[in-house]
């Protein structure tokens, strides 16, 4: 990893990311477990960032949070890279009538509003795993980088190189896996790391008004819902919340290093090249 | 010597098409237009003509990348346009093509050895061989040292790339090679090189080629024979010796007038011909003759009328031009031309 900024903000979101696993070994409190003895607690004593109105503890709850946000979004946004990448090469290189369908598919889930989508299959998922979540969180956030990859592989089809590879015999297939692919590659990668953002978004906004993460389990948006019914306690919704900005910024932060790092128009590949 | 490729009367033709809503074809782009070709086995045909002429498009419909419109397309025996799916494609081994832009036509995130390799792996001819030596044979062929295989081809220099495009090429064992404008990407000092290990390679891999350019002083270095290809036709086809000392037709008269001559006494007394008018254009290409537009020879009969088919005026020696014998005696002299305004292509019916 040659960026600076790729290094720093993947380092911080492994290290973070970590921790939310290990910190059950270090805090007094377990995430499901509640003090009866102490409601509404300000932080301070055993309870680091004090307890909610049933005794639960407040950092091993946003910890928790944290790690289910962050999993949805670890998951959900290379998958839906991966269908981005499926989807856009196929229709791309292609063309014709594969083109057209693909994207009309495409285009359909793009103007119906996700979140509409969700809410009415929301009943049918409850009680679902924490897997179709994912799934689900990766189905609405690839129609736009397919948009982009099928435009490139367009471009990339024309280009000498793929038809030296036509020429040679070589099956359309292994064609978009060994040449146009490749050459998608940048764009790829930082659009995993742009829709991991948007994923741990969209997962906190569904779990705030109710159809993502289901009790009793926790994720940084049922935390923040559960949290501002009232603003009198402020150690209640600001730590989820707080969790939820930062997680999103090192996210994108290491998106921006990647685009750095591998986009040809950007200052460093520049230097590289003119020299 | 034989035959390795023979062409009778290919077309290619690509449809305009316009419409909103539905798409209609409005009209043809007649890019080659009848083409009778014989290569035979062992020698270098160059095909040269200005752009647009339809030379790249003559090549890429034999090696079938663009489809032809109609015509017989004959290699080593097998008619080309019979072949369908793994037929064609073992036929195709046989027939590499050299690309114009080394750069483009490699895939920037591939090694030079995976480039190496994917051909020969595609045709199956890794099988029960030493690749590593197969690998380093190819390249001490080509002239590129041994480490070039894990290197990308942004590392190389021009001729080094257009190097690693005939490499390629020359993988899978060939018999045919088309190189499309194989130099004039390139620095002319490289030129040379460039085409000096193409004449390499032919002596010792026992290579065919079908060289097409714009440059006349690269093919004639390089060919055995030459064709003179305008707009769609070929117009002279000769042994290229003969065609730069006695050309025939009057447009290679004019294309080799333009050529300059390093000798300046010379070059200020030669006469020159300067065609005039523009290029007509393909997708209404002119009646009779193709050339009778701008031809300073132009007679009143036969010219505008009659198209000249290509034929034998001494052996070897083809030409398509009516009055090809009474322009070399002398009888009949240039005269000037009126340039005619190349009509605007009316499309709509």
């Amino acid at each position: 990893m040659r960026s600076r900024r790729a290094r720093i903000g993947l380092t911080v979101l492994i290290l973070v990311y970590l921790w939310t696993f290990l910190s059950p070994l270090v805090a007094a409190w377990d995430w499901s477990a509640k003090d009866l003895s102490a409601f509404l607690e300000p932080p301070g004593g055993s309870h680091w960032w004090g307890t909610t109105q049933t005794g639960e503890d407040v950092y091993a709850q946003s910890m928790r949070g944290l790690q289910r946000s962050l999993s949805t979004g670890l998951l959900a946004g290379p998958l839906a890279t991966v269908i981005a990448a499926v989807v856009g090469s196929l229709a791309g290189y292609f063309g014709g009538w594969t083109d057209r369908i693909l994207m009309w598919g495409t285009d359909l889930l793009l103007v119906v509003p996700a979140f509409v989508l969700v809410a009415i299959a929301s009943p049918a998922l409850n009680g679902g795993s924490f897997l179709w979540l994912v799934l689900v969180m990766a189905g609405l956030v690839w129609m736009i980088t397919a948009r982009v990859v099928r435009s490139m592989a367009r471009e990339l089809r024309e280009r000498p190189f793929v038809q030296a590879a036509r020429y040679t015999g070589m099956g359309p297939l292994s064609i978009i896996y060994r040449h146009v692919l490749p050459n998608t590659a940048s764009i790829l990668i930082i659009d995993a790391t742009i829709s991991m953002a948007s994923v741990v978004l969209l997962e906190s906004a569904l779990s705030y008004f109710g159809f993502g993460v289901q009790s009793p389990d926790v994720s940084l948006g049922t935390l923040i819902r559960d949290g501002t019914r009232t603003l009198a306690y402020p150690w209640l919704f600001l730590p989820p919340s707080l969790l939820l900005i930062g997680a999103v910024l090192v996210v994108n932060y290491t998106g921006d290093g990647l685009r750095d790092a591998l986009d040809p128009g950007s200052e460093r590949a520049r230097r590289v090249t003119g020299s | 010597m034989t035959n390795l490729v023979e062409i009778e009367d290919l077309k290619v033709h690509f449809p305009i098409r316009r419409g909103l809503f539905v798409d209609r074809v409005v009209g043809h782009v007649y890019a080659v237009d009848g083409v009778d070709l014989s290569i035979r086995r062992g020698e270098t045909y160059g095909l040269v003509g200005e752009s647009g002429c339809g030379k790249s498009t003559l090549g890429r419909g034999l090696l079938r990348l663009t489809e032809p419109t109609g015509g017989r397309m004959v290699f080593d025996g097998t008619d080309l346009a019979t072949l369908k799916g793994e037929d064609l494609r073992r036929m195709r081994r046989r027939m590499q093509m050299v690309f114009q832009d080394p750069l483009s036509s490699l895939d920037p995130r591939q090694s030079v050895e995976s480039i190496l390799v994917e051909g020969i792996r595609v045709h199956g001819l890794d099988k029960g061989v030493d690749l590593g030596k197969t690998l380093r044979d190819l390249l001490t062929s080509v002239g590129l040292p041994h480490g070039s295989l894990r290197k990308y081809p942004h590392e190389f220099s021009g001729g080094q790339r257009q190097r690693i495009g005939i490499a390629r090429a020359l993988a899978v064992r060939p018999d045919l090679i088309v190189a499309d404008e194989p130099v004039s990407a390139l620095d002319v000092s490289v030129q040379a090189q460039v085409i000096n290990l193409l004449e390499d390679l032919q002596g010792e891999f026992g290579l065919t080629y079908l060289v097409i350019a714009h440059d006349l002083a690269v093919v004639r270095h390089i060919a055995d024979r030459v064709g003179v290809m305008y707009l769609g036709g070929i117009v002279e086809e000769a042994p290229a010796h003969e065609l730069y000392t006695d050309p025939l037709h009057p447009y290679t008269r004019a294309l080799l007038s333009a050529v300059p001559v390093p000798d300046p006494v010379v070059e200020d007394r030669r006469e020159r011909i300067l065609l005039t008018g523009d290029l007509p254009s393909p997708a209404a290409p002119p009646a009779g003759c193709r050339f009778h537009t701008r031809c300073p020879w132009k007679q009143a009969t036969r010219c505008d009328t009659e198209r000249p088919r290509l034929r034998a005026v001494e052996s070897g020696h083809k030409v398509a031009c009516h009055y090809a014998e009474q322009i070399r005696s002398g009888e009949l002299r240039p005269h000037s031309v009126e340039p005619e305004l190349v009509p605007e292509l009316v499309l709509d019916p």
